[in-house]
């Protein structure tokens, strides 16, 4: 096993033997991991034994077309209502930042005022917005002038409703996540990109933001994820999502926990992809802040097979 | 006579209570390389930062190539210019920068070109040239697709060099460039300056390197406490200081 510089050196001459002493004894550790393994033992027993679990059930209604359509509907409310977002997170965000209070005041308004209600409060609301405003127009304020309108009901939809909640909602989030990452991208980046002759536009597009996206990502993946399990609550508001509709069946074959365990499986395989995702945008956005990238899982995968190759052949 | 590249007359800086620049008057030619010496804390950085706004003066006047630094004359009357205005103008001026200030999200070749391309609309193909170009001139030909994380601080600060040139500069600004460096590093940076001030490059220099600025400077000026104390020649202010706290300083230095 030497290499190539210290092959004149043999191993016995010079160099000191290794040291071999009786390592500690670590007997806390034993007896912890003997308890963990029996209540794990235990639980994977009561599990898989109980009949009343009827895993048959839930391994029928997995595929069924309803929670397929739930599952759709849950990742494209998820998926709306983060566009939403965080389109309204940076532009607010970049708002709050304004020197100009009359900018940032009301953006700070915004934030204030949707973290302080809760979510599903505003989601109740955004359904029943046709109670005060039954009649909902685009136009010019003030003089008349409309461009489309129509009845509340039918503009606002449960759908839209769910987006509107939830959207509104996740800017003001979004907004201090993004506001955060803007901050976190020193003064001497905006200083060097001035005296390069950039504008303020391109400064934020092509200097901050892309730096401030790694500050960003991590905590923009968690809302994410969050999202996906909040948009839940839209069964409230009667949008058969992915909860609704495992309600809507159990509410018939009396079956909840098989129904429940099929939309926690859905939740969990949702929850991971988005997982991966993340992984792979934080690894896009930390470019040039590590000497060297780390190895992506695949990669690992790819050279370790490589190497075991390697050796096969030898 | 030629029209002065830099022209400071009376200039006053203050952030909040605290006078930083207490009337600067000096001026430079095209092609001259003036050294700014002083204590930390004398205003140079601060006057050097004024000189393509990035900060703002209080008072007094400061032109660059004849035109003023954020104002447009009209009659006995300022005007604020648009920050397009600014902007365009300070594309005119390169600064380097102590802490390099690299963009650290692109690699050295996209550092230098994406001035070029997003400002000047230089084509794409064009600017990766002249890119290659001005990185090989100072010295990194091999360092094109390194991030500046991957670099060291000297390398680091030839990369925002070859940035500022890249603009095509009429001036040159340098923010203490080589205080943030190991000493062995050092030489290279100040090597790249001295090749772009033998070129005839305008250049204004803040710095404690005394070797370059008695080898390269035609001006060196002294500040103290936001005043310029002493103006001349290197072998002049360096070798025969004239005031009291220029000897006290030099004292400290050399």
């Amino acid at each position: 096993m030497s290499g190539p510089g210290r092959i004149e050196t043999p191993p016995t001459a010079g160099r000191p033997d290794d040291i071999r002493a009786v390592p500690v004894r670590h007997r806390g550790r034993w007896v912890a991991v003997a308890l963990i393994l029996l209540f794990g033992a235990s639980l994977i027993h009561s599990v898989a034994t109980n009949k009343l679990l009827e895993w048959h059930v839930v391994g029928h209604f997995l595929f069924d077309p309803r929670i397929i359509d739930g599952v759709v509907l849950t990742l494209e409310l998820t998926v709306t209502a983060m566009a939403i977002g965080v389109i309204l997170g940076v532009a607010l965000a970049v708002m709050r930042l304004s020197p100009n209070p009359l900018v940032s005041g009301p953006s700070w308004l915004y934030i204030w005022f949707f973290r302080a209600t809760p979510v599903l409060v505003q989601l109740l609301f955004w359904y029943n917005i046709a109670a005060i405003y039954p009649r909902i127009s685009l136009g010019i304020p003030f003089v008349g002038v409309e461009f489309v309108h129509g009845s509340a009901n039918t503009v606002i939809t449960t759908y839209v409703a769910a987006l509107l909640g939830l959207g509104l909602n996740e800017g003001a989030y979004m907004a201090e996540i993004v506001r955060a990452g803007i901050i976190s991208v020193g003064e001497g980046q905006t200083d060097a990109a001035q005296s390069l002759g950039m504008s303020r536009l391109q400064i934020m597009r092509r200097i901050v933001l892309p730096q401030a996206m790694r500050v960003i990502i991590p905590p923009t993946g968690n809302e994410t994820i969050s999202m996906l399990k909040t948009s839940s609550l839209a069964s409230v508001i009667t949008l058969t999502e992915l909860l609704l509709a495992t309600e809507n069946i159990y509410s018939v074959n009396f079956k909840p926990i098989q129904l429940l365990i099929v939309a926690s499986i859905w939740y969990a395989a949702m929850t991971s992809v988005l997982y991966v995702g993340q992984y792979y945008l934080e690894r896009h956005y930390g470019r040039g802040s590590a000497r060297e990238m780390p190895a992506t899982p695949f990669q690992r995968i790819r050279r370790g097979l490589f190497s075991l190759r390697r050796e096969a052949t030898r | 006579m030629t029209e002065p590249m830099v022209r400071a007359e009376g200039v006053h800086k203050r952030f909040g209570r605290l006078e930083v620049l207490k009337g600067i008057t000096l001026t430079v030619l095209p092609g001259e390389v003036m050294v700014l010496l002083g204590p930390s804390g004398s205003g140079k950085s601060t006057f050097l930062r004024c000189i393509n706004h990035l900060e703002k003066i209080n008072s007094g006047r400061l032109s660059v190539d004849g035109e003023l630094v954020g104002y447009r004359e009209a009659g006995d009357k300022l005007y604020e210019l648009r920050e397009s205005e600014i902007a365009r103008k300070r594309a005119e001026i390169g600064m380097v920068f102590q802490h390099f200030n690299l963009f650290p999200h692109m690699t050295a070749l996209e550092n230098v070109m994406s001035a070029p391309i997003r400002v000047n609309k230089v084509p794409r193909e064009r600017a990766n040239a002249q890119a290659r170009a001005l990185l090989e001139r100072v010295g990194l030909p091999d360092k094109l697709a390194a991030y500046p994380a991957q670099l060291s601080g000297g390398q680091q600060q030839r990369v925002a060099i070859a940035r500022a040139l890249a603009m095509e500069p009429k001036l040159m600004l340098f923010d203490e460039p080589t205080s943030a460096l190991d000493p062995e590093l050092v030489g290279d940076v100040l090597q790249a300056m001295k090749q772009l001030a033998g070129e005839g490059m305008t250049m204004i220099v803040v710095t404690h390197e005394m070797g370059f600025a008695a080898e390269v400077a035609d001006t060196v000026v002294f500040m103290d406490d936001g005043m310029v104390v002493e103006t001349g020649s290197p072998d002049r202010v360096l070798g025969d200081p004239r005031h009291e706290r220029t000897r006290a300083f030099l004292s400290k230095v050399l």
